[in-house]
């Protein structure tokens, strides 16, 4: 289905039900001055799958998102999202499908001088600015109640959360038009044990209900192996093996094997709750 | 040679000295009667031992780990960088700074470029012109400034009248007094000195702010949201800062000509209101509008270089400070250099 175009073009549809993949990458090659970060980069992401990024520091894998969200010009290939392309176009040009994808940033992201349900309201009232102040008001707070914040924290200002309540927040924001495909950097990184399994509970919960495509960089091997579907490993400057885990460890890599079947892969991999390694592999079968 | 005794950071140094200077070659090193070593003891041990080719016999245990935990550290050790000669690197570290300028030129213009841009975009679509953020940012730019602007124009006033007034009664010309601070604050120091006021103020909030949300990625998550920042923070600072500083200009002015007018009646024996009255006679009307042109421009000026610099920032907080004060610093120079540029134009055109 590569560069099929399914004629959205600008579009606001949403396209729940196509079968196009959500994210397709072609040759991806990032230059940052003589470093190569990319080079030669392919990669697809299935509609519906919650894909896990994984690679060692300076792999480049938020440099990669931030391409596939138009945010990082490549130096050659090619990014289509939706069906659109992106590496033509400007950070913030209207392109139509901005309002289909969500992002949480590390760190949340949040604008600093406005309150948290006053976050989650600047999209809808950028793409959708005929919804009423009475109503939009509300979507914001059921949007922050959804990621589990108190209702209280809807009128905090970024200053007077905590870590992870500002991701929460983040990803309310990210959540904020019922997005077909997010984008996650590094959720759980400093989030206490208890914290990262609520997150990644909650995110495969929302991938269930509303059917979400999640792009998810991360090095926490219990994410990967809780609610991933697949996992990309970058490195060598593209993506060297994409699969479930028990495919990646397949290949034999030196890299593959050290992550996850080093001690603490082992152990994350043995930890209890698995139940969704076992159904999952069924699957596949 | 037998060592004994702790050897710790705390007591190597007292025999530092003395080790360096043993002369005979050692073939062992005894350091059973050491009962507590650390890895500095351990280290210093084994650089005699390598130096003499000598054995290190009786360790205990703990001291026996501490040695082992040193042996993957190199025994030729360079502390410092290898320093590339100076013909070499005085013309190397120039070319670096000519080829910054050049990229730092290029990027201003690039950058107004953009402005211009997103202000085009904002005149087709009025609807999304970012009016609350204009004012406040009016409000923090001007009226936050009045007090310090007016305190500092105040004083400016007094000097200027003391000072020249000390020089011009040499000529008996006291009275002329009033034509200089009335002609100097108004063209001149008037809206120099508020420039530099602004930029110090607001040129490095818009660095700082700006530069902190590129830190934050909370320009990227405007972006991504299809939010352009020059429109929503950039556009809303400089036309805060160009219109205000028309306004501060004046304001600084007449606070300046007032100082003025106090030292007139308390040391030049001027009383106040004639004081101020004469300046309406010795000044000439084009000197308010010197002042009034060059406003603008130097808010301007002051209100790219702090935005500009604020979205240069990539990395770490270290870089925010650092673009913090160039913004300062380069609007600075650009007002003075951009004054002296006026000074001679006004002159040509015939408003000296």
């Amino acid at each position: 289905m590569r560069g099929h175009d399914y004629g959205n073009g600008h579009s606001i549809e949403h396209g729940r039900f196509d079968s196009q993949p959500p994210i397709v990458i072609e040759g991806l090659v990032n230059r940052f001055g003589d470093f190569t970060v990319h080079e030669n980069l392919d990669l697809t992401v299935r509609r519906g799958e919650i894909l896990g990024v994984v690679g060692g520091s300076g792999t480049g894998k938020s440099v990669l998102m931030r391409s596939i969200i138009g945010l990082q010009h490549p130096a050659e290939g090619r990014i289509e999202v939706f069906g659109q392309t992106i590496t033509e176009a400007e950070p913030d040009e209207n392109i139509g499908v901005r309002q289909r994808w969500g992002v949480l940033f590390q760190g949340g992201a949040l604008f600093s001088t406005l309150t948290v349900g006053e976050n989650v309201e600047v999209p809808i009232r950028q793409f959708y600015p005929d919804i009423g102040h009475r109503l939009r008001k509300e979507i914001a707070r059921y949007k922050v109640l959804l990621t589990g914040l108190s209702e209280d924290a809807v009128n905090k200002y970024p200053s007077e959360l905590s870590g992870g309540m500002k991701k929460r927040a983040g990803l309310a924001r990210a959540l904020a038009l019922d997005p077909e495909l997010l984008f996650l950097d590094e959720p759980t990184a400093g989030l206490d044990p208890v914290g990262a399994a609520k997150f990644d509970r909650q995110t495969r919960d929302l991938k269930e209900t509303l059917g979400l495509t999640v792009f998810l960089i991360t090095h926490d091997l219990d994410t990967l192996y809780e609610i991933c579907d697949r996992v990309a490993v970058l490195a060598e400057k593209r993506v060297i093996a994409i699969g479930t885990i028990p495919e990646l460890i397949e290949t034999g890599h030196p890299w593959i094997e050290e992550y996850f079947n080093g001690p603490r892969g082992r152990a994350a991999r043995e930890a209890p709750n698995r139940s969704r390694d076992d159904s999952r592999m069924k699957d596949q079968q | 040679m037998v060592l004994s005794g702790p050897l710790l950071v705390s007591t190597i140094g007292r025999i530092d000295q003395d080790l360096e200077k043993i002369g005979r070659d050692l073939s062992a090193i005894d350091i059973s009667d050491v009962k507590e070593i650390d890895t500095v003891g351990a280290w210093v041990v084994r650089r005699l031992s390598h130096e003499h080719d000598a054995r290190i016999i009786g360790a205990s245990e703990q001291a026996q780990q501490v040695l082992t935990a040193l042996e993957g550290t190199a025994d030729e050790v360079t502390i410092e960088n290898p320093r590339v000669p100076v013909w070499k690197r005085v013309p190397e570290k120039m070319g670096e700074r000519v080829y910054i300028a050049r990229s730092g030129a290029i990027g201003v213009v690039g950058f107004l470029g953009q402005i211009l841009l997103g202000f085009g975009t904002l005149l087709r679509h009025p609807g999304k012109f970012p009016m609350r953020a204009l004012v406040r940012q009016m409000e923090l730019v001007g009226v936050a400034a009045l007090p310090i602007v007016g305190l500092m124009s105040f004083l400016i006033g007094i000097v200027i009248a003391q000072q020249g007034a000390v020089q011009l009664s040499q000529f008996g010309a006291e009275t002329l007094t009033v034509n200089l601070v009335g002609r100097i604050t108004l063209r001149e120091l008037g809206v120099l000195m508020t420039a530099i006021m602004v930029a110090g103020r607001s040129g490095s909030a818009f660095a700082a702010q700006i530069g902190t949300m590129k830190l934050t990625e909370e320009i990227d998550a405007m972006r991504t949201i299809g939010l352009s920042p020059i429109e929503r923070l950039v556009i809303p600072r400089i036309l805060a800062c160009t219109f205000m500083m028309v306004l501060l200009g004046f304001y600084s002015s007449v606070i300046g000509i007032i100082g003025g007018a106090v030292i007139g009646q308390v040391s030049l024996g001027i009383p106040f209101f004639s004081f101020l009255e004469r300046i309406q006679e010795v000044v000439p009307i084009y000197d308010v509008y010197v002042g009034l042109i060059k406003a603008p421009v130097f808010g301007l000026i002051v209100g790219l270089a702090g935005c500009y610099h604020g979205m240069q920032v990539k990395g770490n907080s270290e870089e925010v400070g650092k673009r913090t004060t160039m913004a300062v610093v380069s609007a600075i120079f650009a007002v003075i250099v951009i004054d002296a540029f006026f000074a001679v134009f006004f002159t040509e055109i015939g408003w000296g």
